[in-house]
């Protein structure tokens, strides 16, 4: 395996060196030292965090980009219903009859663009790529725990992606029951047609996916807790580090339930056992299926599906707060409280998955139990809100552009949250169930922030990813045109909802009481289309960038974490010579006292006397 | 900065601020007193009990979903798709005893079987703390033989259940069925054989997996490989998993033979 990496926990020397650690790697102390290695594993198999990071960064990339082409498409559906799609034919081949969008695919469509934005771009892409990047660098680890788990990770991800991407390609079509895949709907190959192979290509891509995440996972949360530098304790760890370790635990605990149920969904739809499954007629005739319970899939899926939404919002969190304190210039308030928020939210977010099931004809005692632990939950993201609030408040704020997406990550986290308080009655739920409302609800909350924190993630550590910096005036044309084209996007989509209008319909012309908010929905469109189209704004600075950015410096957002000490672009093993050690929390920004406005963690309290309060001299 | 030895306690307050805290979890340790891969066989171990757990939730809620035989009734106990089968009846044959009533005679010698084989694995372990090769090299065997005697115990026990007992019983279609599949079952409910098939059939593909981890074991102690690394990790590794198979099975058993 590892055999010419210098890669373990064991590298780091100093203090703490036990008989275990020695024994266990015959590569102690090779340091960042070189090897001639075949480019296929230098850059391809390769078991480097930083470039698996990247592996998942731009493989996340090329997913966000088909996402937002499907959602183009069905809003052009939406907005225009009446006009023909003739002109689509070269693209959409047969799924366009007569001049009009195949129903059956418009569902798939659906489908599949929140299969690939939750999982594949919102999970892989987001923490897929920061965990793997800043994990080791901002702990103090040579790499991950296990580079070659870690290097499993990345592939079992993609041949998961490549499965899904050719179900799209399907003669049937991918599968179309949503992205929940709520049988019996997708149980059923003669349902519809999209529950046929397509369906069984997404278990199956799923399925690798899970298993992605778990060795994902596994190494994170080893790498956090065994592979930490001398004196980074747990309460000096960036929160990113907290928040990425606590996602890693979360994905840890509720991937296995999908998998479960995956697994029996499989059994259902392909061995004949009848778990989700009775009393079912298809075009007159009964089925032999007896004594299942769809519902039981629903309780299984959104035990992983809640604390999923988590894992996708979290890291978000964690990189926010950093960027908002680094470009304050100022600590991040309430730190403590931030771990505090964090480990509630993780707790709290395995305890009310039924909130989602409201209208499955549960007992109303326990819809009222599961309403009250979902309300509980805005206790800690008020914290986390007021926290970054107060975190900018007379603060000496630079407005990067990761600066303005975490902004604006905490502007539609407040705006989307604000939602979440009333879907999660469960008396206004069952108004609210499955309309509009709902979809401009988490778009907001967890789709359009996750985004946010994921841009303000990548024009935040690019630099240290590939040396050179992202260009600041196209990222403030991509944030404005973004952050507008978010609101007016899913602002309206509330009254929409309020309305009543149905998600999942493939058309509203049917319905009279409709027809008044036909204007709406087409302005709908246009601004989706048109903040889709402001993505490539993104796409360009990126990959313009790594070739022909302004050179970075080894610390150009003047940052106070580990990663910034390392070389401008780290090699393998991510410092030459030894691994600094650590002596302070890493928020001393505009510390009263200090000569410079930041002091990194590796400082130690003897060389900064004239700031030093007087518990840090003697700390003990 | 400065390298600094850090083997000397420290004494005075003005070098504290000179040099990083050393605590158990300071860092630059491992805080449990475990290497990394231990550590990621105990988090794979709770995941995948998370996955066990979903299952005999399922297994759970769809029993309760279905009546039971009422004792009270005056009538004896028959195979019948109206209510869930009581174990002691559905599983009460014996290799070799053909028409005698063994109620889980066999479960409770397969389930023997595997307790041993958690022993075993334990000497095995404790024997790869000595760096004794051939005793470890033994307890592997051990090990190795009680795992495929399980897994051999539950082919039979599972061919048992599908070939179905003496007499049939008369399903709903009129027919008289004999034994289960995923479809049909002479039981009970066509869910007691789903689960039955799914669940076990689950625990016994772990149970192959760890076989085959623990011959691999068995090579590589043989070659020495373990001998050279200077210490036997791997098998400590292999025998976490074990023994978690072993109570996952303790679980299964309970929920399918004695509730």
């Amino acid at each position: 395996m590892a055999a010419n990496l210098p890669t373990q926990a064991q590298v780091q020397g100093g203090i703490g060196v036990t008989e275990s650690q020695i024994t266990h790697d015959e590569h102690a102390l090779h340091d960042d030292h070189h090897h001639d290695q075949h480019w296929l594993f230098k850059y391809v198999f390769s078991t480097d965090h930083k470039v698996i990071a990247k592996q998942f960064l731009i493989t996340g990339i090329f997913w966000a980009i088909l996402g937002g082409t499907l959602s183009s498409l069905f809003r052009l559906q939406l907005g225009w219903p009446e006009s023909t799609m003739e002109w689509l034919t070269p693209v959409l081949g047969k799924w366009v009859e007569a001049g009009k969008l195949n129903p059956e695919f418009y569902l798939a469509l659906v489908t599949m663009h929140g299969t690939i934005m939750v999982f594949f771009v919102l999970t892989a892409g987001l923490s897929g790529t920061f965990s793997n990047f800043l994990i080791p660098l901002q702990v103090g680890a040579r790499d991950m725990a296990s580079g070659f788990m870690n290097m499993l990770s990345y592939w079992f991800f993609f041949v998961s992606g490549v499965i899904m991407f050719i179900s799209i390609f399907l003669e049937t079509g991918p599968a179309a029951a949503g992205w929940t895949i709520y049988p019996p709907l997708s149980a059923l190959p003669q349902a519809i047609p999209g529950s046929g192979m397509g369906m069984t290509l997404w278990l199956v891509s799923m399925a690798l996916f899970i298993v992605s995440q778990l060795l994902g996972g596994v190494n994170y949360i080893t790498t956090v807790i065994n592979l930490r530098t001398r004196g980074m304790s747990m309460s000096k760890l960036p929160l990113t580090i907290w928040s990425f370790f606590l996602t890693a635990v979360l994905g840890l605990l509720s991937f296995p339930v999908l998998f479960s149920a995956a697994l029996l969904l499989i059994f259902d739809r392909s061995f004949g056992t009848s778990f989700f499954l009775s009393d079912i007629y298809i075009a007159g005739q009964a089925l032999p299926n007896v004594g299942g319970s769809p519902i039981l899939f629903q309780h299984l899926f959104w035990f992983l599906g809640h604390p999923e939404v988590y894992i996708v919002i979290m890291p978000a969190m964690g990189m926010v707060s950093e960027i908002l304190a680094t470009n304050s210039r100022k600590p991040i308030f309430g730190y403590r409280a931030m771990i505090g928020s964090l480990l509630g939210i993780s707790l709290l977010s395995f305890v009310v998955w039924a909130h989602h099931m409201f209208i499955t004809g549960m007992n109303p005692f326990l819809g009222s139990v599961f309403m009250f632990l979902t309300l509980i939950i805005a206790v800690p993201s008020a914290v986390k809100t007021f926290n970054w609030l107060a975190t900018l408040w007379r603060g000496n704020i630079r407005f990067t552009s990761a600066m303005l997406f975490s902004i604006g990550f905490v502007s539609l986290f407040i705006s989307g949250g604000l939602t979440g308080i009333i879907l999660g009655n469960a008396a206004l739920d069952i108004q609210m169930h499955n309309t509009y409302f709902v979809v401009a609800h988490f778009h907001l909350v967890m789709g359009s922030s996750a985004f946010f924190g994921l841009f303000a993630g990548v024009y935040h550590w690019f630099p240290k990813m590939f040396g050179r910096m992202m260009d600041e005036k196209l990222g403030y044309i991509h944030f404005w045109l973004t952050f507008v084209g978010v609101y007016l996007v899913f602002l309206p989509m509330h009254y929409v909802g309020i309305a009543g209008f149905p998600r999942r319909y493939y058309a509203w012309t049917g319905f009279d009481m409709f027809s008044q908010f036909a204007d709406l929905n087409k302005f709908i469109s246009i601004a989706a289309i048109l903040a889709f189209f402001a993505q490539f704004v993104f796409v360009f600075n990126f990959f313009y960038s790594i070739f022909r950015g302004r050179r970075a410096t080894e610390n150009p957002w003047r940052s106070t974490t580990l990663e910034w000490t390392t070389p401008v672009v780290p090699g393998h093993g991510n410092w030459p010579g030894e691994i600094p050690a650590v002596y302070r929390w890493p928020y001393d920004y505009s510390k009263p006292g200090a000569e410079d406005d930041f002091i990194p963690q590796n400082v130690p309290y003897s060389k900064t006397t004239s700031s030093n309060l007087p518990y840090e001299n003697d700390n003990e | 900065m400065s390298t600094i030895s850090t083997t000397q306690p420290l004494t005075t307050a003005s070098s504290t601020a000179e040099r990083p805290r050393s605590g158990n979890w300071d860092g630059g340790n491992e805080p449990f007193k475990a290497s990394y891969g231990k550590l990621m066989m105990w988090f794979f171990l709770l995941s995948d009990a998370f996955t066990f757990a979903a299952f005999l939730t399922t297994y759970g809620l769809i029993r309760h979903r279905n009546p039971a035989f009422d004792p009270n009734a005056g009538v004896p106990f028959e195979f019948s798709t109206a209510y869930w089968p009581i174990p002691d009846k559905v599983f009460n044959a014996f290799p070799g005893l053909h028409g005698m009533d063994v109620p889980l005679g066999f479960v409770a010698l397969m389930t023997m079987i595997l307790i041993f084989s958690s022993v075993t694995m334990v000497l095995a372990v404790e024997a790869g703390h000595r760096m004794d090769k051939k005793d470890v090299q033994k307890w592997l065997l051990w090990t190795i033989l009680f795992g495929a005697t399980f897994l051999a115990s539950q082919a039979w026990e599972w061919s048992h259940f599908i070939g179905g007992h003496e007499e049939g019983t008369l399903m709903a279609d009129g027919t008289t069925f004999y034994g289960a599949n995923l479809t049909q079952n002479q039981y009970g409910p066509v869910l007691f054989a789903d689960l039955f098939f799914f669940i076990t059939g689950f625990h016994g593909t772990h149970v192959f997996s760890g076989v085959c981890l623990l011959v691999y074991c068995f090579i590589a102690t043989t070659n020495g490989t373990f001998h050279k690394r200077g210490h036997y990790e791997m098998v400590e590794k292999v025998g976490l998993y074990w023994h978690f198979v072993d109570l996952v099975w303790v679980f299964v058993f309970t929920f399918f033979y004695l509730v």
